[in-house]
């Protein structure tokens, strides 16, 4: 097998973050060797499906405090507030940044960045592109990536397991999925920025590579992850396929309604109607359909969400992808009809322990965007701060990351030889395999698992049950027949080994959710159905050991705000 | 209840053996041909291979020739579809496996695009916007939804002949460039782009434009980088000869 050196920086991922940090990394110094890694091209991931915007406070009317508290309170005071602060202070740099790249912003009529109204946020301050944001910032950072000779992309190579050699990340295996071949890289510095594990669930707003594949090469290679209990469900995807119908539908000022044709907010939030935080939201239409203020549907209840009143022209000019959408997904115009929408997995709060350097607990290990928790989101994340952490902590670990290779710390990677032999091995291993599981067959009693114990309300029973449910599969999984031998696009292959590393993701998600009895942003349990910070003001660390999961606490980092009511 | 039928085009890299498998799947009004070859992968046959990811138009993976046409999977409903609905890999480009084909060639002509603006390095001082008014803006939208899906080189045919050719993707994102109002780098763009395998190789059939799921309509930014190219060479010409020029002025004694 080739072992691939001389490179400096290994980012794998090319989302926002992969590719933000690539850049950073680039700029910090061009000497340094980078290499971007993905199991895709770059245009391809996830980012692209981000519709609403990013936020900052752009405006003389707003200030960097007022976000960092608004984004405190949406976490219900589980961020660490000296992360939120340095969030907030560098989200407008990086807008403008992207700006001068050449990313299309919307624009006012004077030519400033447009910023329009978002969940939770108590002023107008998210930036956006119409309503496709995360397909234009995901392409302008794409290209602006081929200015820089440093910057060498491994496309559609898939990497099954991190090398680690004296405590340290030092490199990983990869898969060069057109050819086979298999390759160890080293280098003295990782970044892994892979995303979610939203593919965990069945119903979700995530794309088919969100697959948790980042947050399962770390915690294997011994970093910890934070806070796995706290899941988000964006209250707005279509009632069939789960795609997302955008918050800023709302911000816009779309209406949310029940059967009877009524705003039902304005019983849970009257003071911020449909702009209150998606934890919320969720919960409240999943009350109204409790209550059987719900539509039926054929693939299950929903609500409906109104635009109408917008007019075709506003819609037109700020949310043509959500028209789009909802005329070939779901058969509705909602320039004439409103649209068929409940809530859907959309987020993972939780991911690779960081501090704000974007450092993992295992040397030489960095993580940004969804596949790190640094934690700015807490128990519930703000619209627009998700592709905005992208960018602030995208570019910090590529800063972080060079400054490290150029640091003494940083010693030449090596691989312990018995180390890649067992990667090899495993691999020859499950391909052959051979028992009576099927990879689909798991993967969807993983995700009606996810779905029913793992949701918007969660109780002791429940999570219980499907903690032994993800131990029972991950059993089963080990018996999967792959009749394809070959290395070569090897779907099966790969799809069998995301499905392991969301078993991996959901198995510490019921670990932590069970052990939190309280009830804080989106992490909701009907028997205990109240915050609790004495007892719970506290990150949840989670690490392998020999005994399996060993979970930590971790103080959460108060700078200014002390802890309140979370009321809208 | 009725069925769709499909007849997927299956390659195997091992035996380098082509043949056609066919399947059946339930019919749903609203099937797209990704739903119907992902419950094909779950029910029957899990090595098939094919890309796809976020199975709502917009990440450009899931590109194939459907019933002999460039489309994406995801955006195609099967009951729009004649049957037996035939799935081939995209034509212009090597097969790996199945439906998937080799695109690291056409991806990387984005870089003969020049995509990126003239500020090399961000300066820490320059932390305001450029203004550009809803207007400016307007100027490069079309262009600017492309999503690299590779649809419109499946349906070049000057591609298909001369893999050197620049391509319609490339020409719309190098035109998208240029119609920004804070872009400073047009003309070494347009040199980049109106090389010998550049615009000018393009002989306007206009089949990436039929294509296009996006309307980003390629060819004709191809057209209008032709005649920006024109311009840009007499312009290039007209400054070599005054410079000369001025070298022959000083040279008189």
């Amino acid at each position: 097998m080739e072992t691939i050196t001389g490179y400096d920086i290994l980012i794998i991922g090319g989302g926002a973050a992969g590719l933000r940090s690539a850049i950073a990394a680039a700029e910090t110094d061009p000497r340094l060797k980078i290499v971007l890694i993905s199991k895709v091209y770059p245009t391809r991931s996830h980012t692209v499906s981000a519709e609403g915007g990013v936020a900052a406070a752009m405006r003389e009317y707003d200030s960097v405090g007022n976000h960092a508290y608004d984004t405190v309170k949406g976490s219900d005071f589980l961020a660490d507030q000296d992360a939120v602060e340095f969030f907030t202070e560098r989200a407008r740099e990086e807008i403008i940044t992207l700006e001068h790249w050449g990313c299309p912003w919307s624009r006012e009529e004077d030519g400033k960045v447009a910023v329009r109204a978002f969940g939770g946020m108590n002023v107008k301050r998210t930036v956006y592109a119409a309503d496709k944001t995360g397909f234009y910032l995901l392409h302008s950072l794409f290209e602006r990536s081929l200015l820089y000779e440093n910057i060498r992309r491994f496309d559609e190579w898939y990497v099954t397991d991190l090398i680690t050699d004296d405590g340290r990340a030092t490199g990983f295996h990869a898969i060069h999925q057109k050819d086979g071949e298999q390759a160890v890289f080293l280098a003295k510095a990782i970044i892994i920025a892979t995303g979610g594990a939203g593919r965990a669930y069945k119903f979700t707003t995530n794309s088919a590579l969100n697959t948790g594949d980042g947050l399962a090469l770390a915690y294997n290679a011994g970093a910890a992850l934070k806070d796995m209990e706290f899941v988000q469900f964006h209250p707005t995807a279509l009632a069939k396929t789960g795609i997302l119908i955008t918050e800023a539908a709302r911000g816009e000022g779309g209406y949310l309604l029940n059967k009877k044709g009524e705003r039902f907010l304005k019983k849970y939030l009257p003071k911020k109607m449909e702009l209150g935080p998606r934890d919320m939201i969720s919960r409240a239409i999943m009350n109204e359909i409790k209550e059987g203020n719900g539509f039926e549907g054929h693939t299950g209840p929903y609500v409906h969400l109104d635009i109408r009143h917008l007019g075709k022209k506003i819609i037109d000019e700020k949310l043509p992808l959500i028209r789009e959408i909802s005329i070939n997904y779901a058969d509705t115009d909602p320039v004439s009809e409103p649209i068929a929408v409940r809530p859907a997995q959309h987020y993972t709060m939780g991911g690779i322990s960081t501090g704000i350097d974007c450092a993992s607990t295992l040397p030489g290990l960095f993580a940004a965007g969804e596949s790190a928790c640094v934690s700015i989101h807490g128990a519930n994340r703000l619209g627009s701060n998700s592709l905005a952490e992208c960018l602030v902590f995208g570019a910090a670990a590529g800063k972080s990351a060079a400054e490290y290779c150029m640091s003494h710390h940083a010693k030449k990677p090596s691989a312990p030889e018995n180390q890649v032999s067992q990667i090899e091995q495993e691999i020859r291993k499950i391909l052959a395999t051979e028992g009576d599981e099927s990879t689909a067959i798991i993967r969807n009693a993983m995700q009606k698992n996810m779905d029913e114990h793992a949701g918007i309300t969660r109780n002791r029973e429940g999570l219980t049950k499907g903690l032994s449910v993800i131990k029972d599969l991950q059993e089963r999984s080990k018996h999967v027949t792959i009749k394809d031998k070959s290395l070569v696009f090897n779907t099966a292959l790969t799809n069998l080994i995301e499905l392991k590393s969301m078993l991996q993701v959901c198995e510490v998600l019921f670990e932590c959710a069970i052990l939190r009895e309280e009830s804080r942003g989106a992490h909701f349990r009907t028997d205990f159905p109240a915050r609790d910070d004495e007892k719970f003001l506290k990150h949840h660390l989670a690490l392998k050991s020999d005994k399996g999961i060993e979970i930590k606490d971790r103080e959460v980092a108060l700078t200014k705000w002390e802890p309140e009511e979370r009321k809208y | 209840m009725k069925n769709f039928t499909l007849k997927i085009q299956r390659y195997d890299p091992e035996t380098e053996k082509v043949y056609f498998e066919e399947h059946t799947v339930p019919y749903a009004k609203d099937l797209t041909v990704l739903d119907a070859l992902n419950h094909i992968k779950e029910k029957t046959s899990a090595e098939i291979a094919y890309r796809w990811a976020c199975r709502m138009g917009m990440c450009g993976s899931c590109g194939a020739i459907v019933n002999g046409k460039p489309a994406l999977m995801c955006s195609t409903f099967c009951r729009t579809l004649k049957q037996p609905i035939s799935l081939q890999p995209l034509r212009n480009f090597p097969v790996i496996k199945d439906l998937v084909v080799d695109t690291d060639d056409a991806m990387d002509k984005f870089r003969e695009a020049m995509p990126y603006t003239e500020i090399q390095k961000r300066h820490i001082n320059e932390k305001d916007e450029t203004l550009q008014t809803p207007k400016q803006l307007k100027q490069l939208k079309q262009a600017s939804q492309c999503i690299k899906c590779m649809l419109c080189y499946s349906a070049c045919p000057v591609y298909g002949l001369n893999k050197d050719f620049i391509g319609p993707a490339a020409g719309a994102l190098a035109q998208r460039y240029n119609k920004d109002t804070r872009d400073k780098i047009k003309d070494k763009r347009m040199d980049s782009v109106t090389g010998k395998n550049g615009v000018y190789k393009c002989s306007f059939i206009g089949e990436c434009s039929e294509v296009c799921p996006k309307s980003v309509d390629p060819a004709a930014s191809l057209q209008k980088l032709k005649v920006a190219g024109m311009f840009h060479a007499v312009k290039k010409t007209a400054r070599t000869v005054i410079k000369k020029h001025e070298k022959n002025l000083h040279e008189i004694p």
